[in-house]
């Protein structure tokens, strides 16, 4: 099981996420943004939180542009598995691996705190180890969490039974209340909120170590 | 030559900051104020030769996010 974390300039979650993939068995390769390959065999990718590039532009805008994110393109499209969290999902709607943007959060401030998220289908790799309906604890930490899409795309994502999580409390203005989003294929996850940052005794939590744990011997190289 | 590219978030997205710019302008009095939307400026210094094409190539593939912003192009 081989798992790689993209490390970005600006990137802070990075070890995080692969202290978090390491636990649940996998073995985890650091890969730099300006490399153009992913390595052999990767199971699934991780597009850790951060400030790449210093969310210059838009936040992800930079990073979906870098060689890495190329490989990490190419990977998603022959359906291979990847996570994006926090400035990870926002790099992965800027490549338009997944769809809509995340706006400013309506409040206009950062937020940094644990909440509240409702598991809204547990049919994924990333979820299955929850049931749907399950609210669980998990870090929020951003100043652009605030999800959008337009009408159709949300209705879309709705009916496909793609709408991971979402907030029970809203923090950012989200349409929908929507804190993670599942590709067409449910191979690739994006979420605003840390599970990586829930998922060790020593972070106060740990309601985010159900979803590598149950990565952990699903998801095959593609 | 020179471009410059105005980027703007979309009718009917929800511009947070042009509201609490709104807000602040009627704190301060300024009470005919009853909208604001906040975008940005990009100015481009181009080598001869650069078509309005260039930069539309430009806009749609890093300057806007489409999803959620607008542009217009001005060339000079």
């Amino acid at each position: 099981m081989k798992a790689a974390v993209v490390v970005f300039p600006g990137s802070n979650c990075d070890r995080d996420l692969a202290v978090a993939f390491e636990q649940a068995g996998f073995d985890v390769s650091m890969v730099w943004h300006k490399d153009s390959a992913l390595p052999e065999g990767v199971d699934i990718v991780g597009v850790p939180g951060g400030f790449s590039y210093g969310d210059y532009l838009r936040c992800g805008a930079i990073a979906a542009q870098s060689p890495i994110c190329k490989a990490v393109i190419e990977h998603a499209d022959r359906g291979g598995y990847a996570i994006g969290v926090c400035n990870g999902f926002q790099i992965l709607t800027e490549t338009g691996v997944l769809p809509g943007a995340l706006l400013r959060n309506a409040g206009l401030k950062y937020i940094c705190r644990t909440v509240d998220l409702k598991v809204a289908t547990s049919d994924s790799v990333f979820t299955q180890g929850y049931n749907a309906g399950d609210v669980i604890g998990v870090p929020i930490a951003h100043h652009d969490g605030n999800y959008f899409a337009d009408a159709e795309t949300v209705k879309a994502l709705q009916d496909q039974d793609r709408v991971a999580f979402t907030y029970e409390d809203n923090p950012n203005g989200s349409v929908a209340d929507i804190a993670g989003i599942l590709s067409e294929n449910r191979r690739v996850l994006g979420m605003m909120p840390h599970p990586e940052r829930a998922a060790d005794e020593g972070h106060g939590g740990t309601d985010g170590t159900a979803m590598f744990r149950a990565l952990a011997g699903m998801v095959t190289a593609a | 030559m020179k471009a410059r590219v105005h980027v703007m978030l979309k009718n009917g997205v929800l511009d947070p900051q042009g509201e609490a710019v709104r807000h602040a302008l009627g704190a301060l009095g300024f009470d005919k104020v009853e909208g604001v939307r906040q975008g940005k400026v990009i100015d481009l210094d181009l080598a001869e030769g650069a078509t309005e094409a260039d930069v539309t190539a430009m806009c749609e593939k890093l300057l806007a996010n489409t999803v959620i912003e607008s542009y217009s192009i001005e060339m000079a």
